[in-house]
């Protein structure tokens, strides 16, 4: 056990010998040749040894396939709702379940990343408005707590298990809860843009105005895929395709555009970069085209490719921005 | 003088907690000689876990930068500078003869415990709060180890402790010594500096300080000293401050760090018009085309 006069010996040994050995401090011997700090090893500008200024995301692939999951299960309650309202009965019923899935998946993803699992349920533990982290985990607790139910009476309604008042109370239950599940699934989809928007990865805080719009529309263009491949091939879902599709090319261009050198580099080089690239071109022009020629299906599942591939982009890049010294140095001075 | 005086309390015993003394860290490299007796006082102190053995081949540094099981890091900065009225010889490692000026500076890095802090901002779970004193830290047990706090420090300091190692899967960070300080005991890594190099004090106390030791090394030819203290960007300073000599890049820090909260208004915008932007484009997919 250290104690007052262990740090006294510390000290001491210090004064006396000029350096102090320890476990994880070892010094190597020396001498050891001149090495000027710089900010890669390769030279370059200033820096400490190439060393990391900010840390790289921690995130393994549970939070990719989050924000997928989570993007096309709220989009999905989204358009539950609109086709509710304009008594597409099927496709309600379908979107619900498919948001209702979303809901069960989107949870355990998150656990499943957690340093320490079994201590999930401190996330409800305060709200927080400037986290965007507690602010997701009120919005998918407040998404949850309105799909499951939501589907429940809805099931109970269009089987007509009850019959005069119950039923009556079930499918404005329904309706309600329907609502509910809108109202927090267009936050869902949105919110993780803001999540890795508003933090100190310069690759990640640069695009923070793009990346709600890229996240939001790729969720409401996979429901959409989604729905269209469980077999409601409908104008208004294909309308949806033609508007995300269109939606993710004006964001491709802009991304290309707007570039910003060493700051963001990880967006436009490395494995993260061809990701990214990969990703925007799949759920932009080319289900765009394939949408134009008719090929719905084949537009669909293009769609749902990119974005599920964009999504472990921006986390890739996040981990070369993160690593990269240069970007931080390069974004301050912007 | 303001407070206790610019003397340090490094040996002294205090009782800060108890009065909600604002309280810091003025790191000195100037008078640091590298003995990294700061490193090892806080891991044993603090029960740190070692985090491997790396022999890096810079310089004497085999820590690398700070992290989880890293709370006090000391840099060993090799530069082609002159190291204020240095006589710079001719007896050069490389070519042989001719100037070649040659400065090895040693700087004990620690978390900055930032006054408007980026982990505490974003930590979902409310386990990292402010102290008495204004140090941040974070508390083990509420922890359940998301990693937002990781991507949301500008300082790149707290990171969450990977397995094997003991406690692992939460965030970790520098403590200030809290169980330390409320027993009015200095931080472990202050009272073992053998330079004071380390200094810990009231913040004000410090403050002056520093100020009083850069006008004093630009005296003595040190021109490029200055303090790293940013307090006009939105951090809003720091409570572990630094002297440093030359750009603040080559000890590996941000030259204007930010905190991300000043991010949250214009992405939050972007997501919500997405939002209201989704919900009418369905809306009149529905009505159109049914």
């Amino acid at each position: 056990m250290p104690d007052e006069s262990r740090l006294d010996q510390l000290r001491e040994e210090a004064w006396q010998k000029g350096a102090v050995t320890g476990r994880g401090v070892d010094i190597a011997g020396g001498p050891i040749p001149r090495k000027l700090a710089t900010a890669s090893p390769s030279g370059g500008g200033p820096g400490y040894y190439g060393q990391p200024v900010v840390k790289p995301p921690v995130w393994t692939w549970e939070i990719p396939v989050y924000f997928f999951v989570g993007g096309f299960g709220g989009m999905s309650a989204v358009i539950a709702l609109a086709a509710a309202i304009f008594h597409h009965v099927d496709l309600v019923h379908t979107a619900m379940w498919v948001a209702a899935i979303a809901a069960i998946l989107s949870p355990l993803l998150l656990i499943l990343d957690l340093g320490r699992p079994h201590l999930f349920i401190n996330m409800l533990r305060v709200f927080k408005p400037q986290s965007a982290m507690s602010m997701g985990a009120w919005i998918l607790t407040g998404f949850g707590a309105c799909v499951v139910p939501g589907l429940i009476a809805l099931e109970l309604h269009v089987h007509q298990v009850f019959g005069g008042t119950v039923d009556q109370l079930l499918r404005v239950a329904a309706g309600v809860l329907m609502f509910g599940s809108a109202f927090f699934g267009m936050l869902l989809a949105t919110y993780t843009g803001v999540l890795i928007g508003a933090t100190a990865i310069p690759a990640w805080f640069l695009h923070r105005t793009l990346l709600p719009i890229h996240f939001g529309t790729a969720g409401l263009g996979s429901a959409a895929a989604l729905l269209e491949l469980l077999g409601h091939r409908i104008a208004a879902l294909n309308f949806i395709g033609f508007y995300a599709a269109g939606i993710e090319t004006v964001l491709l261009i802009w991304l290309s555009l707007d570039k910003h050198g060493a700051a963001d580099r990880a967006i436009h080089e490395h494995r993260s970069g061809w990701l990214i690239r990969i990703g925007e071109i799949f759920n932009g022009p080319l289900a765009l085209i394939l949408r134009f020629f008719g090929l719905v299906p084949f537009a669909a599942i293009s769609f749902l490719i990119g974005a599920l591939v964009s999504r472990f982009g921006w986390i890739a890049v996040g981990k070369v921005s993160g690593s990269d010294p240069e970007s931080v140095f390069a974004a301050e001075r912007y | 003088m303001i407070g206790e005086g610019t003397k340090s309390t490094n040996q002294r015993r205090h009782s800060y907690v108890q009065e909600h003394v604002e309280v810091g860290f003025f790191t000195d490299p100037t008078v640091c000689i590298g003995c990294k007796a700061c490193e090892v006082a806080c891991k044993e102190w603090n029960h740190v876990p070692d985090d491997g053995f790396v022999w890096s081949g810079n310089s004497y540094d085999n820590t690398g930068h700070l992290g989880a099981s890293t709370w006090r890091h000391v840099m060993f900065v090799e530069q082609d500078r002159q190291k204020g009225n240095q006589i710079v010889g001719s007896h050069s490692l490389g070519n042989g003869d001719g100037e070649d000026p040659f400065r090895w500076i040693f700087l004990s890095d620690v978390c900055k415990h930032c006054e408007d802090a980026g982990c505490l901002e974003a930590c979902p779970t409310g386990a990292i709060v402010r102290t008495e004193v204004g140090s941040v830290l974070v508390q083990n047990d509420v922890c359940n180890g998301c990693g937002y706090c990781v991507v949301s420090c500008p300082f790149g300091v707290i990171d969450r402790r990977p397995k094997p190692l003991p406690d692992a899967g939460g965030a970790f960070k520098c403590t200030f010594c809290y169980d330390r300080q409320k027993s009015g005991l200095v931080p472990a890594c202050a009272k073992v500096c053998p330079t004071e190099s380390i200094v810990f004090g009231r913040l004000d106390d410090l403050r002056a300080r520093a100020t009083h030791r850069v006008q004093e090394l630009h005296e003595h030819g040190y021109d490029d000293a200055q303090l790293y203290d940013p307090r006009e960007t939105s951090v809003g300073g720091i409570h572990a401050f630094f002297l440093i000599l030359g750009e603040p890049e080559a000890y590996g820090l941000p030259p204007k760090p930010q905190v991300p909260t000043i991010y949250l208004k214009s992405a939050w915008t972007a997501a919500f018009a997405t939002a209201i932007a989704a919900i009418i484009a369905t809306l009149l997919a529905f009505a159109f085309f049914s």
